[in-house]
């Protein structure tokens, strides 16, 4: 089916997801792509770009490197770079043109680091799928580079997964959810990836328990479960009642060793229908969904437009990715509770509350991101 | 044998006297500066009226064009197909777009007189007739008029930028008309020409109606730019547009390049006069008048040092070498690469101030220049100058800022006294895309 939009945004591509993860840890990202490309992710999907400096760096693919498959020129190119610069390690992304010619990324790679003695590796990525699904490959590699040994647990302290400036802004959010953790009695281990270092990351295996605030955490979440056996617990602590309720599902996972998607749970308290939607990321959303109901009594279902698992999502929600049909499924909503951009195929009639979400709607409206963590009275304004 | 020039380049600022023309750079990794004044391929396409755009690319190409339509309100005018890995490989790719756009225009609340479809590098590595795309969806929707556009930086350097072959798309809805020969278009700009600019009175003086696309309210404001008998272009990036209008339309071209050299100015004023039949009048009140201005500012500006950037203007070291010349301090110039017609003030420049520094844009280590470089004292022509000089005083125009001739000198030393006496926040300035267009931050 041909994925068409009239007049809606477009979440953000894999690549910027990359750049977003490993923005904070002094690594270098190359994407292999043409120039002028990578003004797409430090315009629209970097907050951080004007004041943090970070190693996201272009290749300038041109016509004929591609055709010919002229890899040196990446490789020299890198190398040299790596060699002036120093990061701590380097990440390659593919994107359309470089992946649609058959680049091997991981033998380049391996070249570059053979030749600068620096971690390197690659991440497969091609500018077609979205930003979650380059975070979650991006905290993959990490992991898998750079968290290997076994370590002791440490009681009661926590990873949290899943923070990009995509789905959270840099707005306070992130630092609200360690100062709840915090306050609750945890020590925070390592963020992936907002006001972390990668010392931080080397040591996630510390943790005795991971927090999943974004489906871009899940699959680094399972990995640390298999191979580390720290559960995890998906959920955005939104609200007062949902928030508590995390708490304990925190505090179990810990006792029982088992991992818990509490943002899933039935959330219905009338048995009337009530058609109010929210639309968005599904860790996110689904959580919201819980803190209004459990707060507020009131229900909404979850439409989500990006990839996701059936663990995450409730019975009631509907995984929805083309404009047509989110379009329909909210033509009679009282509520809606979405980025701004979704607006204009919502129905007059509706009442639609703005949630800006960056990793969709880009800086437009940074200046009104919420930060709804632990809060009740925040959330009043989505009734 | 070939002697490998690029062995001996430096990778961040040198003096102009051991740079190479016309790139003084190695091509490398890039860094990309947070200024966003300059426009992009959607900005210069809105400049035909009531169009809409439907991009057919995948995601992460989308994405930067559509929030460009976002961030400038524009989205009732923006429109997408994703393009995944399977489109491009089950031989579905000329069809996909077909039916994308079909259902796009179905599903608008009224279809628009013209719809720039752009594709991406991926369909034309894979070969796309885009030819019978255009053809079928004119044969389906018989009242708008396709253009076939493209959004394909991997191609920049095998031929036209795809900033110049979208300035020659912009007058591809045009169609053969009666031309009247007192009516002449100024083409391939974004902005208007200064309304003080002697190069529009002197056109009016002789009975010439002018007519550009920046100034066009509707679609019938646009069509009628076919009824034009010449083109004055004078941007380098617009050349290419006039010399298609040329063949296309049998509209003469009259190239006058952007100049900030008295006797050139002279120069195309007088080839302009001579093109288009009328007599030169005296210039000297304009020349006189940029003089007195380049006086005046300087006795305010004093010895402030001056950092320009080619985001200003196409010709930087031509406005390096001017500014020089009447006692200004410049002493740096931001450029990855110069356009050939720079090629002698490079070597007047080289020869004569060869202290003057010559700063790449794009270089992986410029990443961290603006925090090492910090001087508020500078006083900055273009974005990239201020960003990477972290000043608060700078011009702020992008593409010459539609200042031409003398008339264009005077009015940039007004904007450099003011931005001399007047501090900018200029975060919040570089950060707007697409200078002159609305914003939504």
């Amino acid at each position: 089916m041909i994925k068409t939009s009239k007049v809606i945004s477009i979440y953000t591509a894999d690549t910027s997801g990359v750049c977003s993860a490993l923005y904070e840890l002094g690594g270098m990202v190359v994407i292999h792509d043409a120039s002028g490309c990578n003004s797409t992710y430090t315009t629209h999907d970097e907050p951080r770009w004007y004041h943090k400096n970070s190693m996201i760096y272009i290749s300038a693919l041109t016509e004929v490197d591609a055709i010919l498959g002229n890899d040196n020129k990446l490789i020299n190119d890198v190398v040299e770079t790596a060699k002036e610069l120093k990061p701590k390690f380097i990440a390659l992304c593919g994107a359309p043109v470089s992946v649609m010619v058959g680049t091997d990324f991981d033998a380049i790679a391996r070249e570059i680091e053979q030749q600068t003695s620096i971690k390197t590796f690659s991440i497969e990525t091609n500018g077609m799928h979205s930003y979650l699904s380059g975070i979650s490959k991006s905290y993959l590699a990490l992991t898998k580079n750079f968290c290997n040994i076994n370590m002791t647990k440490e009681e009661k302290t926590i990873n949290i997964l899943g923070a990009t400036p995509l789905d959270f802004s840099v707005n306070g959010n992130i630092e609200k959810i360690q100062s709840w953790l915090i306050s609750n009695g945890y020590k925070i281990n390592a963020v992936f990836s907002m006001g972390t270092s990668l010392d931080q990351i080397k040591n996630a295996q510390k943790a005795s328990v991971n927090l999943v605030i974004s489906y871009s955490g899940l699959e680094t979440a399972k990995y640390l479960e298999n191979k580390f056996s720290i559960p995890f617990v998906v959920g955005v602590p939104f609200g007062e009642l949902f928030s508590n309720q995390l708490l304990n599902y925190i505090e179990l996972a810990e006792k029982q060793c088992k991992s818990y998607y509490p943002c899933a749970n039935i959330r219905k308290n009338t048995n009337e229908k009530e058609n109010n939607f929210l639309i968005g990321e599904s860790v996110y959303m689904t959580s919201l969904a819980m803190a209004m109901s459990l707060d507020f009594s009131k229900d909404f279902e979850v439409i989500c437009p990006l990839e996701t698992d059936k663990e995450i999502l409730s019975k009631s929600d509907v995984f929805l990715d083309t404009e047509y049909e989110i379009e329909k499924q909210v033509s009679s909503a009282d509520i809606i509770v979405a980025d701004p951009l979704y607006q204009p195929i919502c129905s007059k009639s509706t009442s639609f509350r703005r949630l800006p979400h960056e990793a969709f709607s880009g800086r437009c409206f940074r200046k009104e991101s919420k930060n709804l963590i632990n809060n009740k009275q925040e959330l009043e304004c989505f009734l | 044998m070939l002697k490998n020039l690029s062995e001996n380049k430096t990778n961040v600022g040198i003096p102009i006297s051991k740079a190479y023309f016309p790139e003084p750079f190695k091509s490398s990794l890039e860094y990309n500066a947070p200024a966003r004044g300059t426009w992009n391929i959607v900005h210069t396409g809105m400049l035909i009226p009531e169009s809409h755009q439907i991009f057919a690319c995948a995601q992460g190409c989308l994405r930067g064009v559509i929030l460009t339509a976002a961030e400038m309100n524009a989205m009732d005018r923006m429109s997408w197909i994703s393009v995944e890995e399977n489109d491009m490989f089950d031989a579905t790719m000329e069809s996909d777009i077909v039916d994308g756009v079909t259902d796009i225009l179905n599903r608008l609340e009224r279809l628009p007189p013209c719809v720039l479809i752009f594709i991406s590098c991926i369909h034309q590595f894979a070969g796309i007739d885009f030819d019978e795309v255009i053809e079928e969806l004119s044969n389906k929707f018989l009242n708008v008029k396709f253009i076939d556009c493209y959004m394909n930086p991997t191609m920049r350097k095998s031929g036209l930028t795809p900033d110049q072959i979208m300035r020659c798309k912009l007058y591809s809805g045009l169609s053969p008309s009666k031309q009247d020969k007192k009516t002449i278009n100024i083409i391939g700009n974004d902005r208007q020409t200064s309304p003080s600019s002697e190069l529009l009175k002197m056109l009016r003086d002789n009975g010439f109606l002018i007519q550009d696309i920046t100034l066009c309210k509707t679609y019938e404001d646009y069509k009628k730019l076919s009824n034009s008998l010449y083109n004055i272009t004078y941007l380098p990036q617009a050349f290419a547009a006039g010399e298609n209008l040329e063949n296309a339309l049998s509209q003469k071209q009259i190239y006058i390049p952007l100049s900030y050299d008295f006797d050139e100015i002279k120069e195309n004023y007088t080839k302009l006069a001579n093109t288009l039949g009328f007599s030169l009048p005296s210039l000297d009140y304009y020349s006189l008048s940029a003089y007195n201005s380049l006086i005046n500012a300087k006795n305010i500006i004093g010895d402030a040092p001056i950092q320009i950037d080619y985001t200003a203007t196409s010709r930087p070291l031509g406005l390096a070498k001017l500014l020089l010349n009447h006692g200004y301090n410049v002493t740096a110039i931001y450029a990855d690469v110069f356009i050939g017609e720079e090629e002698a003030t490079f070597n007047y420049l080289k020869e004569n101030y060869p202290n003057t520094i010559i700063y790449p844009t794009v270089n992986t280590q410029m990443r961290f220049f603006a925090n090492e470089h910090a001087n508020d004292k500078v006083l900055a022509i273009g974005q990239k100058a201020a960003y990477f000089s972290s000043t608060k005083h700078f011009v702020n125009i992008v593409a010459g800022g539609g200042f031409y001739g003398y008339d264009g000198i005077s009015q940039l030393c007004k904007l450099m006294i003011d931005a001399y006496v007047n501090e900018k926040d200029t975060e919040t300035v570089i950060s707007h895309k697409g200078l002159g267009c609305e914003s939504c931050l």
